[in-house]
């Protein structure tokens, strides 16, 4: 007897996932998911942007990892949320750890939810957190042929940060080429360049976050 | 690597159909992975015969379907397969395409015993 089933395997995953997404509209929360290779610059970003915005801000970070709360130390200096997800071993996030994270803060004192998800260009793609658009991140030391390597996430991701663009000038990677793959895999990736060090270029990063909150939640903009 | 956890949720749900059914045999699970998907067909077969060994689902099968990437065209509404990397429609060369396979990770059957007639 053969039963046509015809669902999503990560059936209990996307019904989370929907009612994450519910509840952010309900409470006019933008929510960004941050994935890419472990070293590529997640937390940096994140450290970048939290000390650009001003403190009545509402943003709230959720940063994943295997093991340790370095991370969350990290991003709490800015004064804002941040919870650490340590998920003891799991590769990547999924949207019931995030309702678990989610559960002791209230949302209406959230704006903007940044989730670093675990450092990782492949699992991470397969598990929908209710964000509203994933963010891939890649560094200029590592391969300008990775959007070709990795195509789930990249065909995923709405946006593509190339960071460390500080370090152009010592490595060998193709900028070109990178934006070309990335486009190959996904025409509608966008793209932007960053420099965590320098600063170069975050102010495209933080444009990029205001249009698409705005075509979200239509909310006002992160003061930048 | 999330290949085990996805095995799991596949026979999480195979456990289910037979349970609903008075708990028949289970036979043969039927998935659609796509090559998007971020799984990999040979680790999750690996994993999913790990789950049942040496339990009584032990030889319960996993048929696993393959998908590769395929776009549509939005101009001439061609549909072709996508070997990556793609760049644009074989046809009338626009760069406006749309995935619309290739990234599925779906439970499309379950296969059990007949249920004895009384």
């Amino acid at each position: 007897m053969r039963v046509a089933v015809e669902e999503k395997v990560l059936n209990e995953n996307q019904r989370l996932a929907l009612e994450l997404r519910q509840r952010f509209h309900d409470h006019n929360v933008f929510c960004l998911n941050l994935i890419s290779a472990p070293g590529s610059g997640k937390t940096s970003l994140l450290e970048r942007t939290l000390e650009t915005l001003s403190n009545d801000s509402k943003v709230a970070v959720l940063t994943g990892d295997i093991q340790t709360e370095n991370d969350a130390r990290r991003l709490a200096r800015a004064g804002f949320p941040v919870k650490q997800i340590t998920t003891g071993g799991t590769c990547h996030l999924d949207a019931r750890m995030i309702t678990k994270a989610l559960s002791d803060w209230n949302l209406d004192d959230i704006g903007i939810l940044f989730i670093e998800n675990v450092g990782n260009l492949v699992c991470p793609s397969s598990y929908d957190l209710g964000e509203h658009a994933k963010v891939v991140l890649l560094s200029v030391t590592e391969g300008e042929d990775k959007p070709l390597k990795y195509p789930g996430i990249f065909h995923k991701s709405e946006l593509c940060v190339i960071n460390k663009i500080d370090l152009l000038p010592y490595v060998s990677f193709n900028l070109d080429a990178a934006r070309e793959n990335a486009r190959k895999v996904n025409p509608s990736i966008e793209v932007v360049e960053v420099s965590c060090t320098t600063r170069q270029g975050l102010d495209d990063w933080l444009a990029w976050i205001y249009r698409r909150q705005l075509k979200t939640v239509g909310a006002a903009a992160p003061a930048a | 690597m999330h290949e085990l956890g996805i095995a799991v949720s596949i026979l999480d749900r195979a456990k289910l159909e037979s349970a609903r059914r008075g708990g028949v045999r289970l036979l043969k699970v039927g998935v659609r992975i796509g090559e998007l998907s971020g799984v990999d067909p040979d680790a999750l077969s690996f994993g999913f015969e790990a789950l049942v060994k040496d339990t009584p689902l032990e030889g319960l099968a996993l048929d696993i379907d393959f998908r590769k990437r395929v776009q549509r065209c939005s101009a001439c509404q061609r549909e072709f397969a996508a070997d990556m990397p793609f760049s644009s429609c074989p046809d009338c060369g626009s760069a406006a395409t749309v995935c619309i396979s290739g990234d599925e990770l779906d439970i499309a059957y379950i296969e059990l015993e007949e249920p004895e007639c009384v």
